[in-house]
């Protein structure tokens, strides 16, 4: 999914001479304040980040649209109803099965679907759902990833051979693969560890699948940047002084890895959340009635030729999530570190 | 105290009346070469530090010098615990730390701290300067509130602005960084400071300021140095002694004056030789020795003397026994068969040196007139 080209992934110190100006007229501006300035002048990046800062705040005001513009729920099945439109009596879904189109009005904005389900309300709704599951499950990777990356790559020896050769499983299995299989199996008898239990059909079952499953491509990076580092003097440094392997690994090493982890973290995003819509798609994601993308999509695409807006609303909402989350990253990558070339693959 | 590190009565005085703050005794530093897909096997060893013996006496410098991978920066790691020594004993201020755990090592630490070669490489580039000199400071048990006050203290003393602590390493120059570096060692008030090579990053001009500012701090701090360095006239101008090395083992240590009038050792002259003489006509007209061939792998040293290879003095004896270190006059030590610009006497009064490697023969030197090659 990602790999890291440059030889050296540290922070570039290496000013364009406009800010070298500004440097000098505020000194002790940090990294981040460089990278900031650097990222409020790619004005692209920023049109999308705002995008991508709307699609979330839509998302979120989801249960504010659906009760006080649509009044519905996006559960609430209208199969049998009528609802009138420009003056006309329609039947929501026609006798034949097809959902009445987008109206445009409060209403029924994009339509229903063949359940007679307010298509607007599910979408945003559905938005909430995969960006909820894209954001954990990246959290989630980007816990796990640091973590076994630091110990990897800073302690070495067997215990960088076990974490290693984990990875090499995961990374040898197709991440669909492995997350339907995990999905299928866990939404049907749920787990049950120690004290925590999950019931078939939790949100928690997808979120924590997509975690695991791209915790190895942002692990090995983190892993060879580790190897990276802890050569370097300031390293010895720390041990000379008699600073133990955690703190230098959190306190000193860390810190060195924020850059590649801020990178890393909006192209995690847009991956997770296709893989949610995708496994949602196949049924071993998201459980319906839950709306997600992927489910909306996998419920439409019978009624593609129909009814297409049942799958062309939610179809669009991924493509623009996606697109904004990979050329904000793109940004903050040029920010932070413009000479590492950092690509999402599969 | 920790039982790692056993203190006997006291250090022993050295011959100059002063104590000694570090005993180095046949330390070697062994690096293992593995080999092996599942289980990893060792198949050789890198012999990069081979039983050197040698002890600093509070207060002085004693240079190290030698060629690029003649093992003196694995030495100054070892002598800071930072890699553990394959074998040999480690005694600093009297106490053995041979054997010492992280725990163990903790009084000791604060006392033995190091400057580094690269200052683009030694400082985190994610710190503040007040951050990087605040870490040690803590790690010795400053006050909090004292912090601030402290760190702006280190920076007046190593010639920095007390306004910089909030500025980051990539604002300074490399000279700049490397008086961060010293600043960071300082700050944990160390009796002994390895510096690795402190100039050999920085501009002529600048190097001299960092040379006063180290001999400043000195005078001025008690402190004791081990000057790691590969440039001998920078060496001369800071060592009281100097220890030449050559492939893992000390091949000439004297002190600093007489290592320069009177090289005992073929390499040493040879590397005195290869010192650039910045006028032209001069430089033409000395006469160089010039040693041939590249330095042989430490993976597998040559049997005798480790110079015999290249030596131009090289006889049997050279590549079948180990030399010993012998003593000359003035502490004067050097490790050849075959010894330069010593007399008849000067061999009758040489003692064998403790510091001579264990495997060493039992053999005199041989009186060669200088200039005549032995064995032809």
């Amino acid at each position: 999914m990602a790999s890291i080209d440059s030889a050296e992934t540290g922070f570039s110190t290496d000013l364009p001479p406009e800010i070298a100006a500004e440097e000098r007229r505020a000194p002790g501006s940090g990294p981040w304040r460089i990278a900031l300035r650097r990222l409020r002048r790619n004005k692209v990046a920023l049109v999308f980040g705002v995008v991508f800062v709307l699609l979330v705040a839509l998302s979120l005001s989801a249960p504010l649209y659906a009760k006080h513009i649509a009044h519905t729920t996006p559960y609430k099945n209208r199969i049998a109803d009528t609802i009138t439109v420009h003056g006309q009596q329609k039947n929501i879904v026609d006798f034949d099965g097809t959902p009445i189109g987008p109206t445009w009005t409060k209403q029924y904005f994009l339509g229903a679907d063949r359940n007679g389900r307010d298509v607007m309300v599910r979408l945003l709704y559905g938005g909430r759902t995969s960006l909820l599951i894209g954001f954990g499950a990246s959290l989630i990777t980007l816990v796990l990833a640091t973590f076994f990356g630091l110990m990897a790559g800073f302690f070495g020896g067997w215990i960088d051979a076990i974490i290693s050769r984990c990875f090499d499983v995961m990374w040898a299995f197709p991440v669909i693969l492995l997350g339907v299989a995990l999905g299928v199996s866990l939404n049907l008898g749920g787990i049950t560890v120690g004290p925590l239990s999950l019931k078939g059909g939790s949100l928690w079952i997808p979120t924590i699948i997509i975690g695991i499953s791209y915790v190895v491509y942002l692990g090995r990076p983190i892993r060879g940047q580790v190897l990276q580092l802890r050569e370097k003097e300031f390293i010895e440094a720390a041990r000379a002084q008699g600073l133990g392997p955690w703190r230098i690994m959190f306190s000193e090493l860390l810190p060195n890895l924020a850059s590649t982890l801020l990178v890393f973290f909006p192209l995690i995003v847009a991956n997770a959340v296709l893989l949610e819509a995708a496994l949602s798609f196949l049924g071993a994601g998201v459980q319906p009635p839950e709306p997600s993308w992927g489910v909306m999509i996998s419920e439409g695409v019978d009624l593609l030729t129909t009814a297409p807006w049942l799958t062309i609303a939610p179809g669009l909402m991924l493509v623009l999530t996606v697109l904004s989350l990979n050329i904000f990253g793109e940004g903050v990558r040029d920010a932070l570190d413009p000479r590492a070339k950092i690509r999402m693959e599969h | 105290m920790s039982a790692d590190v056993t203190t006997p009565a006291a250090a022993e005085p050295t011959a100059r009346g002063r104590k000694a703050l570090l005993e180095v005794e046949h330390v070697t530093q062994w690096f293992p070469v593995k080999s092996g897909i599942v289980i990893d096997r060792t198949v050789a060893n890198v012999h990069a530090v081979d039983d050197v013996s040698f002890t600093l006496t509070e207060g002085e410098t004693l240079g190290l010098v030698g060629e690029s991978g003649c093992g003196k920066t694995t030495l100054s790691r070892t002598v800071l615990k930072l890699l553990n020594p394959t074998t040999g004993t480690l005694r600093f201020d009297g106490r053995d730390i041979t054997k010492a755990n992280r725990r163990g090592m903790r009084p000791v630490r604060r006392e033995m701290q190091m400057v580094f070669q690269d200052p683009f490489a030694s400082l985190n580039p994610r710190k503040r300067v007040g951050q990087i000199l605040q870490t040690p400071l803590k790690q010795r048990g400053v006050a909090k509130d004292q912090l601030q006050k402290d760190a702006a203290d280190l920076l007046d003393r190593v010639g920095l602005r007390r306004e910089h602590v909030n500025r980051f390493p990539h604002e300074f120059s490399g000279g700049q960084r490397q008086r961060i570096g010293i600043a960071r060692a300082l700050a944990m008030q160390p009796k002994l400071i390895v510096l690795d090579e402190p100039v050999s990053a920085l501009d002529v001009s600048i190097q001299a300021q960092i040379i006063n500012l180290l001999e400043e701090l000195q005078d001025g701090l008690g402190l004791t140095y081990l000057f790691v360095a590969h440039d001998l006239s920078v060496v001369r101008h800071v060592s009281d002694r100097i220890a030449v090395m050559y492939l893992g083992k000390i091949m000439e240590l004297s002190p600093a004056e007489e290592l320069y009038d009177k090289p005992i050792h073929p390499y040493t002259q040879a590397l005195l030789s290869a010192i650039p003489v910045p006028d032209p006509r001069e430089n033409r007209a000395r006469e160089r020795i010039v040693v041939s061939g590249e330095p042989p792998n430490p993976i597998n040293p040559p049997p005798g003397c480790v110079f015999n290879t290249r030596c131009p003095r090289a006889t049997d004896v050279c590549r079948t026994v180990i030399p010993p270190l012998t003593e000359y006059a003035n502490g004067h030590q050097a490790a050849c068969h075959h010894p330069l610009n010593v007399t008849a006497e000067e061999i009758a009064t040489s003692i064998r040196s403790d510091a001579s490697p264990k495997l060493a023969g039992d053999v005199v030197p041989d009186l060669v007139p200088a200039g005549v090659t032995a064995g032809s």
